[in-house]
């Protein structure tokens, strides 16, 4: 489970990507924190917010705009993380998922909650978490945050707050590299090509 | 993180990092058993057959609360009300089971090697509830899952299993987790029940109460199991208590931290004194809820399809 574990080269923060880079460190803090003002900007009533991050990627960056936040309102903002390997609808076509903890901070009912996910791609994962939110509660609405939006929806969703819109082929790989996890922030985009 | 086991048949053939993932996911299923709506939609569609062949409570309940909780169907097939009384072999009713499409059978019996043969014999995937004195490993799981969880750890501790361990598929699945994770094991009971052939597979042997106890982190208190000894494997059952009952004096020689276990159920006043069960060094309620965990877990990893067609 834990993605810091030695021995794996392919998840060093040193490789250098092959792909091309997308985002900055300080293209992606910028991104952070327009998306954190048009978050405020939207709802007024700052008391009633809830920020999630969907495991594992969104994790991180939920606990970034929840500092924003504090930031622009003087308060706390409550946070936690969303796990949707559970609700995923592709569980018996591929190996078991990792599971990782999934932390609600109080009660989501009546509370504004705002998902918060790196990459938005297909959509399923958003309908996954989505359907997890459920079993917590019934938010009076669902706003959706995402660092990257790479195209090609499979489900009629869309996100509010986007940082960056990145046309992609299907085949390609958007890589977040976040520094609470592999140690650097940048987004590349591998190119695909030919599937193996 | 990497799972592509298709059944859950003992603990002898999985590494120590499969013992790791099945323990980390079952941390997070444990979290499902705590909110108000204990339900995930995981194995919705699923449908598990318990296939019960030798009779059990707990561990019945605890695997069909456990796919409840992954919202799969379940059919309970137990040897008493079956056609396995009629003298129907166990691969005829597992082929009818798999013809009504079951995706999952939970099998125990009391023959040694039964989950392991139909594992062989059906597509389905098999999770062994316990086969005859051979493992028990979702007990071994939730085992090893609670004392990581007091302990922080398995590595480097020193574990104490008491009582029947000849007959007990729950000695022989814990020695494999125990030992697998870096956990040194002492069994200690009358040497009936106790030969010397496990020190074979790497743990210290005594028929020495004190002895064993002393420097346990965890002593795990094993049933006298009388349905399966054909003769009496030791004098009476008061020699018994005398020697191997863990009571107030024998606790007090204990690590002031040493936990108490027991995979239930209890007989009060034999292998242990009441007040001890149901003091606070006893994690035997944890157990039973650990098992849900474990079982969920276990459940969740195996209905994995790989090979991995979707992108993650």
């Amino acid at each position: 489970m834990n993605t810091s574990a030695p021995g794996e080269p392919s998840a060093s923060p040193d490789t250098p990507a092959s792909g091309v880079l997308i985002l900055t460190a300080t293209a992606i803090h910028r991104a952070l924190n327009r998306i954190a003002h048009e978050i405020a900007e939207r709802n007024e009533d700052s008391h009633n917010v809830v920020l999630l991050g969907i495991q594992s990627g969104g994790a991180p960056l939920s606990a970034r705009l929840a500092g924003l936040l504090e930031g622009i309102w003087h308060h706390p903002v409550p946070r936690g993380v969303l796990d949707i390997a559970m609700h995923r609808d592709d569980l018996d076509q591929r190996f078991a998922p990792a599971v990782l903890p999934t932390s609600i901070p109080c009660d989501v009912t009546g509370r504004v909650v705002v998902l918060v996910d790196d990459v938005l791609f297909s959509g399923r994962t958003i309908r996954a978490a989505m359907d997890a939110l459920n079993d917590f509660g019934r938010p009076a609405s669902i706003q959706l945050a995402a660092l990257v939006d790479r195209g090609h929806r499979e489900l009629p969703i869309k996100a509010d707050f986007v940082g960056k819109n990145i046309p992609t082929s299907m085949t390609d790989k958007v890589r977040v590299r976040l520094k609470e996890a592999q140690g650097t922030d940048e987004v590349v985009i591998e190119q695909g090509g030919t599937r193996a | 993180m990497s799972w592509n086991r298709h059944h859950l048949l003992d603990i002898e053939s999985l590494s120590a990092e499969d013992l790791t993932t099945i323990l980390d996911t079952a941390m997070a299923f444990k979290s499902v058993g705590e909110r108000a709506i204990k339900k995930v939609p995981a194995l919705r569609g699923k449908t598990v057959v318990n296939l019960f062949v030798e009779p059990s409570t707990r561990t019945r309940i605890s695997f069909e609360l456990s796919e409840q909780r992954l919202s799969a169907d379940i059919i309970h097939f137990s040897a008493e009300a079956s056609s396995l009384k009629k003298g129907e072999t166990l691969k005829d009713t597992a082929q009818t089971l798999q013809a009504l499409n079951a995706d999952f059978i939970v099998i125990r019996h009391s023959a040694s090697g039964a989950p392991h043969f139909l594992s062989r014999v059906l597509n389905a995937h098999v999770i062994n509830a316990g086969d005859g004195a051979h493992e028990h490993p979702t007990q071994a799981l939730l085992d090893t899952l609670t004392i990581r969880e007091k302990k922080g750890r398995i590595e480097g501790l020193n574990v104490t299993i008491l009582g029947d361990i000849l007959y007990s598929r729950v000695a022989r699945s814990d020695i494999w987790a125990l030992t697998k994770l870096g956990a040194r094991v002492t069994l200690c009971g009358p040497s009936t029940l106790v030969p010397r052939t496990f020190e074979r597979l790497g743990c210290r042997v005594t028929h020495n109460m004190e002895e064993a106890i002393r420097d346990a982190d965890v002593i795990n208190l094993l049933r006298i199991q009388h349905e399966r000894q054909r003769r009496s494997a030791f004098p009476s059952l008061n020699e018994y208590v005398q020697l191997f009952g863990l009571n107030k004096r024998r606790l007090a020689l204990t690590k002031p931290d040493a936990m108490i276990m027991h995979p239930g159920p209890i007989n009060r006043g034999v292998e242990i004194d009441s007040d001890i069960a149901d003091g606070d060094r006893s994690v035997i309620l944890e157990q039973v809820t650990n098992g849900l965990a474990v079982r969920m877990a276990v459940l969740f990893l195996i209905n994995g399809g790989g090979p991995q067609e979707i992108a993650a």
